[in-house]
């Protein structure tokens, strides 16, 4: 199992998980919000359109859909 | 940053990719690059890490195992020089300099706007099923699939060995079309039994055709959906939406080397040579014309460019007949003008930028659209939208500017 934490949270996943799994898994669907402040998650799941963008480990607008979840990670959502 | 110098470089390791990496690799020193954790592009995308089908799974080992350089999670951004592309990798700036390069970058789904598609919840056909084999857990949720292709049925079959409660599935081409197609497959026996699989798996499923979602309702998520058949609109409860309208070209990386596009897809000739003298294509950017197409335009690629043209030349019947299927496929499944009316005019069409419907219908090309709305400057580079404006305005896409995708800035 690998550990992380999403918004703060601690959330346990099996190997190979993605980040956009892991934060749906959590039940949040809410991953950005975009330029008029709608609500958006994954739409492309492969990495292209760009709507489960998340901040990773500091790093802001990563595609959480094409990263695999590892051990501390820590994730947040619309930020 | 790295330097990498091969004979022939790949990018795109899916069904094309992989067998343009292993017919080349006989005779060449073979890289190939893929922007994903592991190989297998779409349709054989891994499953938690694991493959399930023992085709993927020989072809991946195949290439793993031998002399080819793989270099995952590498996004090829621009080419620095005739012969040199430039990849971000977790590392850093990656410069691969190539004399063959095999262009294998698959496709992407064409997502039309209706309202209420931009709620969480609401996924790509294939997108949904990616998510999936990442891990997402569907068991218990009620599904709607909807949107057409057989990829419909392939992710139903997919979602229901997964446990979820596929409550429809809305294919929108008409039941004659579609029954054109099925005749068509008495003449390829190996996809009539793959057909007879899939609708054996989903019995009890209810599938129509003619049938397509004209909108999602929800508060802060998916709550319900609106199908449309013949006139008559019906509402269905469900907690997710698949829906997805065939599949676009990514020839993203070919446009700025200078290779010919015709229609959105990239014109090759019979030994899949582009009209760039060192530069081949191979699998979707040429044409959606599904995974055995993709397999031996690998293979003839990959011989070709490593200089066995008459073991390419052996395989030109078996691709012309493999192509003849993807034409088939596209005219059973060729997307009706209704779909171009579902958008209202305060419905998203740009979702980078938060452009609507209403405001696009004031212009007359994308161009246009793009520089008084700013549709299609975000990061996605238009691959949405503008799939989705091609179709209902008849736009002519606009063009990706290198970097292709959005890279730091010390990496450019
Ligand atoms: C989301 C999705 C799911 C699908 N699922 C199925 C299915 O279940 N069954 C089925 O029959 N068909 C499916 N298809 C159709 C499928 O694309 C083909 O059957 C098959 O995968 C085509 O193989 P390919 O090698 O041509 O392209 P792909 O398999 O798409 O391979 C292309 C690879 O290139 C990579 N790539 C693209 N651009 C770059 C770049 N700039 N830098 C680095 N790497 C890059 C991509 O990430 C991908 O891994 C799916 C398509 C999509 C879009
Ligand atoms: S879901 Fe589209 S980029 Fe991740």
């Amino acid at each position: 199992m690998i550990d992380l934490r999403i918004n703060k949270l601690a959330v346990s996943v099996e190997d190979g998980t993605t980040v956009a799994a892991a934060i749906l898994a959590g039940g949040i669907g809410h991953f950005r919000s975009s330029t008029i402040g709608s609500p958006r998650g994954p739409l492309c799941g492969i990495g292209v359109c760009f709507e489960c963008r998340v901040t990773i480990d500091g790093v802001k607008l990563q595609r959480s859909c094409n990263v695999q979840a590892r051990d501390g990670m820590e994730v947040e959502t619309d930020d | 940053m790295t330097r990498v110098a091969t004979d022939i470089l790949v990018v795109g390791g899916g069904a094309a990719g992989l067998s343009a990496a292993l017919a080349a690799s006989a005779r060449a020193k073979v890289t190939v690059v893929d922007d994903n954790p592991l190989l297998g592009g779409q349709i054989w995308r891994a499953e938690m890490g694991k493959f399930n089908s023992p085709a993927a799974k020989g072809l991946v080992d195949a290439v793993n195992s031998g002399e080819i350089r793989v270099i995952n999670n590498a996004q090829v951004f621009a080419a620095a020089a005739r012969n040199t592309l430039l990849a971000e990798t977790a590392e850093g700036r990656s410069e691969i300099e190539f004399e063959k390069l095999i262009i294998a970058t698959g496709a992407r789904e064409r997502f039309l706007p209706f309202p209420g598609w931009t709620l969480p919840n609401v996924f790509g056909v294939g997108g949904l099923q990616a998510l999936v084999k990442g891990g997402v857990p569907v068991a218990g949720k009620r599904v709607v699939v909807a949107g057409t292709g057989p990829l419909l049925l392939a992710v139903a079959d997919y979602l229901r060995s997964k446990r979820a409660s596929v409550v429809a599935i809305a294919e929108q081409t008409s039941a004659s079309r579609l029954g054109g197609f099925a005749a068509s497959l008495f003449r390829s026996p190996s996809k009539l039994v793959q057909a007879a699989a899939l609708r054996a798996g989903l019995r009890g499923v209810p599938y129509s055709t003619d049938c397509w979602v004209s909108s999602a309702h929800g508060e802060k998520a998916l709550e319900q959906v609106e199908l449309k058949r013949k006139g008559r609109t019906s509402t269905i409860d469900c907690d997710i939406l698949a829906c997805g309208f065939n599949l676009v070209p990514n020839v993203e990386l070919a446009v700025p080397l200078g290779c010919e596009i015709t229609d959105g897809c990239v014109v090759v000739d019979k030994f899949q040579k582009t009209s760039i003298a060192n530069v081949f294509c191979a699998g979707e950017p040429t044409g959606v014309a599904g995974v055995d197409s993709s397999l031996v335009e690998g293979r003839i690629a990959g011989l070709a460019a490593a200089g066995d043209q008459d073991g390419a030349r052996s395989l030109f019947a078996k691709r012309d007949r493999a192509r003849r299927f993807g034409e088939a496929l596209n005219r059973a499944f060729a997307l009706r003008d209704e779909l171009k009316a579902l958008a209202d005019d305060d419905t998203i069409v740009c979702r980078c930028e938060d452009v609507a419907y209403g405001r696009l219908t004031e212009f007359e090309n994308f161009r246009d659209a793009k520089l008084q709305t700013r549709c299609g400057m975000g990061p996605c580079q238009g691959r949405i939208c503008g799939a989705a404006t091609e179709f209902l305005f008849g736009w002519k896409p606009g063009s990706v500017r290198p970097p292709i995708f959005p890279v730091k800035m010390e990496n450019l």
